[in-house]
């Protein structure tokens, strides 16, 4: 176990630095930021050679990048063209979407997996057939037509929440963005624990559970649950990585100062500084995800050993 | 919050008519008297010389007070610090700053505050986007050269004279110097500034009615009525709350939800329900600000011999009528000059200047762009950026009105960019081959800025690199004149120079609209568009 | 390993708001450590929906056709290919045809969808976006299925330090959010054509499918007739194009059926976030975008192209599902 951890974080290294080499070229590619930053007007041109000399954009794009990698290993990410440090950027946006994060994949767990098992159970019946629109409606309808309606219909014309979220983003504020936000892997969970448990109620086991004589909740919670929900879990834990990073549109519909917003703001400013380094802990998140997610197949599977 | 106890009194002696409505935003920090407003995370640091937008323009003008300031009715630039500026010839001016000022931290405003700080701003080190505006000064050329390292740590042209009193030497006469102070760039720093930068940045102190409380950056900012301000416009509410954000969309539905109290943008697509949403809490008022389609006079596809009349027929293919009124429901007004109304007629805004050309007339476009040898390649199409919400709602309505003018459905296409900075990187490099949006919005309210950055050659605007030396000689002429009145009538025989090679296609002069809340009132904007947050009373 | 059903199932999303991701992610190691499928049989237990593979899509033919879902999915998705090739059999005006005088005004007679803000016919042009979001779509999914299949075959089938490479290049480009790659990339732009849109979703999109096909190759290669044929000298070509491919498409297919509606979904949300298509392309996407602001005055103009595209999407879907349902024995 301890070997394959270590193969895995290794295995991380050139991931990693290939993802944050991508963006980095990626944000260069979209061109000169400090036309910008002088409003509709030119920046003269000694201060705009000044400006790029500061935020190192004079040198070869390869040398911007060790320079920069090298900043993030001692813990520096930079500076944001308006003067603020983005570490400082990130101390403020993540906790905001680590709760909207938490949130959301709350209403996976619960939501989803209740659906799931309820639809699994009764393959074919009108419940199974009902849900089964439902999700696929869900995922028909683009996130930000979904989140527009509900925040018109439950922020403004019926005033059953706040249409958007304030910036210390309790928990109770992000019940609606949170859903939003989960909608369409909601659905998934739905769909995926339905497959599953409908396929496992088949299965040997089961059956011989059954022919045993134990009792059927016991069946259910016992032997077909637990089975059937290993692809879910695997699953809701490689979504934390994409939740976290797929907000963008979702925090800008409710107005919620986290990642996405971040990552928004830093892109139309074409600020490298901050892009980069929002995806960076990103990539890390996402990473590491996939990694437990590996180690949790073990834990719920006996029968897997990582050698 | 410490601010909150005092604040509260200070609304229960201001508020006129006392309409108890509870906390309107349900916010835990909003006590009775102060007020939420929308804002965006400036793009620059908070720098008075460093601002160019007008989000963190907000910020200073509530935090600072500069030598002059504009009249919030009528934009004249009016004494502020400054008890007496004097000059005998227009180049050498001394100014005298009133006595009693003090920074909210306690240090008093001298000659030096303002000399420190304009130092500061022109010195090429600093990076200070809007170093330009100290550019008339003497020896801004050894403090900011276009080229290589600075000679000078401080302008040659600036002298403290006394504790109070500091001469300015300009490098050419320039007759309405004085009027261009009241821009925020000239505003005076305190020591803090220099002493510990960074803590000035995080939280910003001025002499302004209003001190910084708390900036989450991204998030919003809290400014507090500062109750030792000696100017006479000290805050009538207890503070105001800036609340960060992301799509003026969002504001606007908080502010009919009850959680925003003013929204100083009303997005176009909201228009339409302004009405009926806030009756009438909602204003809408000229501001400095026209909106035109420039041209890359650069590109030989618009620099021929028949151009003048294909950007004259385009001009008349736009029915500034129906999009005004249609899409920006009257919220701004059809343009036919090239300068703002707020300037007033003995302020240089001539209306009709323009005259025909201005004037929708489909059969005429088309004429004249048949005569003028056609649209260059079939197609115009019209460059803009896409990153904030209303200019794809106006180029397309262009677009269609164009296309239906000239019989054409793909006559004109709008290009949008994605971000401001690409769009701004383009246009700046030459590298747009049609026509592009051009927006102005004004420093100051003189003529001179809406012609000079714009059109003079190679002006800082003039990004369609328009060259004419008729108009160059006059701008000139204009700007040596000591006479106000003789120096308009100049700009405006500058300006039918403009008219008459139709360096750009005016479109319209945009208004400044802002909704509020039920809570306020006395509600203004200045012609900068900008909120007037001292005089606003909440409760 | 078969993984199929799994993988197809958790892979749908990946696009959009961040939805899922393929669930074999961590699973991309060699062969011998993979961790054995979730559910069903052990290993080896998919040999049996590849011994006959003449059968199997004999089979799953016949399933498909008394599949109700299918039948209703095909009729909408071959009715949108028509539409799209000759929009103008049903839609006679111009979809750049805007007169601001009529705009969001409600429906009249010959314009049963009333106009949108800038007074265009919405009927027009919603009957005329189903060209550029289906070319989206389609485009797009080809792209990703071709370079996605063809790499994630090579990396199973020679295994080792191609695998191992090719992996982590898959790896990388899974690792970057796709709406924040489409920000990025797409907002440098100018061009108004739709191929660079179909390129980034090609970009980012390979990674998907390419797993799948990897996973389902490895899957073929361990099948004792693959082995018999390397016992009898078949060539590495050979034995990848007659023996493995047939047997390693059917999930690429599927998950490719599905990705296809996730992409006309996610143009949408590209257009939302201004970097989608650009005029005068006609698209669902520009159309949604450009009402959603508008929806408390004019809801038509939303309802309408959202309707069609959620349809669109929704038969997209619906025909993976059924496809993949026909082509799983195990599921019947």
């Amino acid at each position: 176990m301890g070997r394959y951890v270590v193969r895995r974080l290794v295995q991380m290294v050139p991931v990693f630095i290939g993802a944050t080499l991508l963006i980095f070229l990626m944000v260069n590619v979209m061109g000169d930021p400090v036309a910008g930053l002088c409003g509709d007007r030119q920046c003269d041109p000694a201060t705009a050679a000044q400006l790029r000399k500061e935020f190192g954009l004079d040198q070869p794009v390869w040398q911007q990048y060790l320079t920069y990698m090298g900043n993030v290993f001692t813990g520096d990410f930079g500076t944001a063209f308006n003067g603020q440090e983005v570490t400082e950027l990130m101390s403020t946006a993540f906790p905001v979407t680590i709760r909207l994060t938490v949130v959301a994949i709350l209403f996976e767990v619960v939501i989803g997996v209740t659906l799931g098992v309820v639809t699994g159970l009764r393959r074919g019946r009108p419940v199974d057939t009902g849900v089964l629109l439902l999700t696929l409606v869900v995922i028909s309808v683009p996130t930000f037509v979904t989140g527009l309606l509900l925040q018109l219909l439950l922020g403004v014309e019926w005033g059953w929440i706040r249409p958007s979220v304030s910036p210390a983003a309790p928990f109770d504020e992000l019940i609606l963005p949170g859903l939003v936000l989960a909608s369409v892997s909601l659905a998934y969970v739905t769909r995926l624990t339905r497959t599953s448990i409908a396929e496992n109620r088949r299965s040997d086991y089961v059956r011989t559970a059954i022919a045993k004589g134990l009792p059927r909740h016991r069946v259910v919670t016992r032997h077909l649950l637990r089975n059937s929900l290993i692809p879910v879990v695997t699953f809701i834990g490689a979504d934390i990585g994409f939740l976290m990073g797929g907000a963008i549109v979702t925090e800008r519909i409710f107005n919620i100062h986290g990642v996405g917003y971040q990552l928004y703001q830093g892109i139309l400013r074409q600020n490298t500084q901050t892009v980069v380094g929002f995806v960076t802990v990103l990539v890390l998140v996402f990473l590491l995800c996939n990694l437990v997610v590996d180690l949790l197949y073990a834990v719920l599977d006996p029968r897997i050993r990582y050698a | 919050m410490p601010g909150a106890t005092h604040a509260r009194w200070a609304a229960g002696a201001a508020a006129v008519a006392l309409v108890v409505t509870g906390c309107g935003g349900g916010d835990d920090g909003d006590s009775g008297a102060v007020l939420s407003s929308s804002w965006t995370d400036p793009q620059n640091p908070l720098e008075p010389a460093n601002t160019n937008e007008v989000q963190g323009g907000k910020v200073l003008d509530m935090i600072f007070r500069g030598l002059k300031r504009y009249d919030a009715k009528t934009g004249a630039a009016e004494d502020m610090l400054a008890e007496r500026i004097e000059t005998s010839d227009s180049r050498n001016y001394t100014i005298t700053v009133k006595d009693g000022w003090t920074f909210s931290d306690g240090e008093k405003v001298t000659a030096r505050s303002f000399v420190d700080a304009w130092n500061y701003g022109a010195s090429l080190k600093n990076n200070q986007k809007n170093a330009y505006f100290f550019s008339y000064i003497e020896g801004y050329d050894k403090v900011h050269p276009e080229k290589g390292e600075q000679s000078a740590e401080t302008m040659s042209g600036l002298k403290v004279t006394g504790e109070r009193t500091f001469t300015v030497r300009l490098s050419q006469k320039f007759s309405s110097f004085p009027d261009t102070l009241g821009y925020n760039a000239f505003v005076p720093l305190p020591r803090a500034f220099f002493d510990d930068h960074a803590a000035w940045l995080a939280k910003p102190v001025g002499n302004g009615p209003y001190a910084v409380e708390s900036y989450t950056k991204g998030s919003e900012m809290r400014l507090t009525k500062w109750d030792a301000y000696p100017g006479e416009d000290a805050a009538r509410n207890g503070g105001v709350t800036l609340k960060v954000y992301t799509d003026n969309n969002t504001a606007y539905t908080d502010l009919m939800a009850g959680n925003l109290d003013l929204v100083d943008d009303v997005p176009a697509q909201q228009l339409k329900n302004v009405r009926g949403d806030l009756g009438d809490r909602y204003l809408n008022t000229p501001a400095g600000i026209i909106q035109t389609l420039a041209f890359p006079h650069y590109d030989k596809d618009w620099n021929k011999a028949g151009s003048v009349k294909v950007r004259k027929g385009l001009s008349r293919a736009i029915n500034r009528e129906q999009i005004t009124d249609t899409i920006f429901q009257k919220t701004r007004t059809p343009a036919t000059d090239w300068t703002s109304p707020v300037l007033g007629k003995d302020g240089g805004y001539k209306e009709g200047l323009c005259g025909e050309w201005c004037d929708y007339d489909a059969a005429a476009a088309k004429k004249l762009i048949e005569e003028g040898g056609g649209l260059p390649g079939g197609q115009v199409k019209i460059t803009y950026n896409a990153d904030t919400g209303s200019h794809k709602l106006w180029v397309d309505a262009v677009c269609n009105s164009i296309n239906n003018a000239l019989d054409n459905d793909r006559a004109c296409v709008g290009n949008p960019i994605g971000t401001f900075a690409d769009f701004r990187s383009k246009s700046t490099t030459q590298k747009i081959s049609g026509p592009f949006r051009a927006g102005w919005q004004m420093d100051y309210p003189l003529t001179q800025n809406f012609l000079q950055p714009l059109y003079y050659t190679n002006a800082s605007s003039n990004d369609g690199k328009w060259s004419n030396e008729e108009f160059d000689r006059l701008v000139d002429q204009a700007n040596a004149e000591t006479d106000v009145a003789k120096a308009v009538e100049i700009f405006q025989q500058a300006e039918e120079v403009v008219r008459d090679n139709m360096a750009a296609i005016p479109l319209w002069y945009q208004n400044g609209s802002a909704g509020w809340s039920e809570r306020l009132s006395n509600v203004a904007l200045n012609p900068f568009s900008v909120p007037v947050y001292d005089q606003i009373k909440v409760g | 390993m078969p993984e199929q059903p799994l993988e197809s199932e958790g892979v749908i999303a990946g696009t959009g708001t961040g939805g899922a991701m393929d669930l074999a992610t961590t699973e991309a190691e060699t062969p011998a450590k993979r961790p054995p499928p979730a559910f069903g049989g052990g290993p080896g237990g998919g040999t049996e929906s590849t011994g006959k593979p003449r059968s199997l899509w004999s089979d799953a033919w016949r399933d498909l056709r008394r599949n109700p879902v299918f039948i209703v999915s095909g009729l909408i998705i071959l009715f949108l290919i028509v539409i799209s090739l000759w929009p103008s059999a049903i839609a006679s005006g111009s979809p750049l045809d805007c007169d601001l005088a009529k705009s969001q005004q409600g429906s009249a007679p010959g314009h049963p969808f009333g106009y949108d803000g800038q007074g265009c016919d919405v009927y027009t042009r919603t009957v005329y976006g189903a060209r550029t979001s289906v070319a989206v779509g389609v485009c797009a999914m080809l792209g990703v299925a071709i370079l996605g299949s063809v790499l994630g075959a090579l990396a199973g089938f020679f295994g080792g330090p191609w695998d191992s490479i090719l992996s982590r290049i898959t790896d990388i480009f899974f690792a970057i959010p796709v709406i924040l790659g489409g920000l990025v990339l797409l907002s440098v732009v100018t061009s108004n054509s739709i191929w660079p849109v179909i390129g980034f979703m090609v970009l980012l999109g390979w990674p998907q499918i390419s797993r799948i096909a990897r996973g389902s190759v490895i899957t073929a290669k361990q099948n004792d007739y693959v082995q018999a044929a390397r016992a009898l000298g078949a060539s590495n070509s050979r034995m990848l194009l007659r023996h493995i491919t047939p047997n390693a498409v059917a999930p690429v297919i599927v998950v490719a059926t599905i990705a296809l509606g996730t992409y006309i979904a996610l143009e949408a949300t590209l257009s939302y976030l201004g970097v989608g298509l650009k005029p005068p392309s006609v698209s669902w996407g520009i159309d949604i975008s450009a009402a959603s602001p508008y929806i408390r005055n004019a809801p038509h103009a939303l309802l309408w192209p959202s309707g069609a595209l959620a349809i669109t999407v929704l038969a997209f879907i619906m025909l993976g599902d059924a496809v993949r349902d026909a082509l799983d024995p195990k599921l019947r």
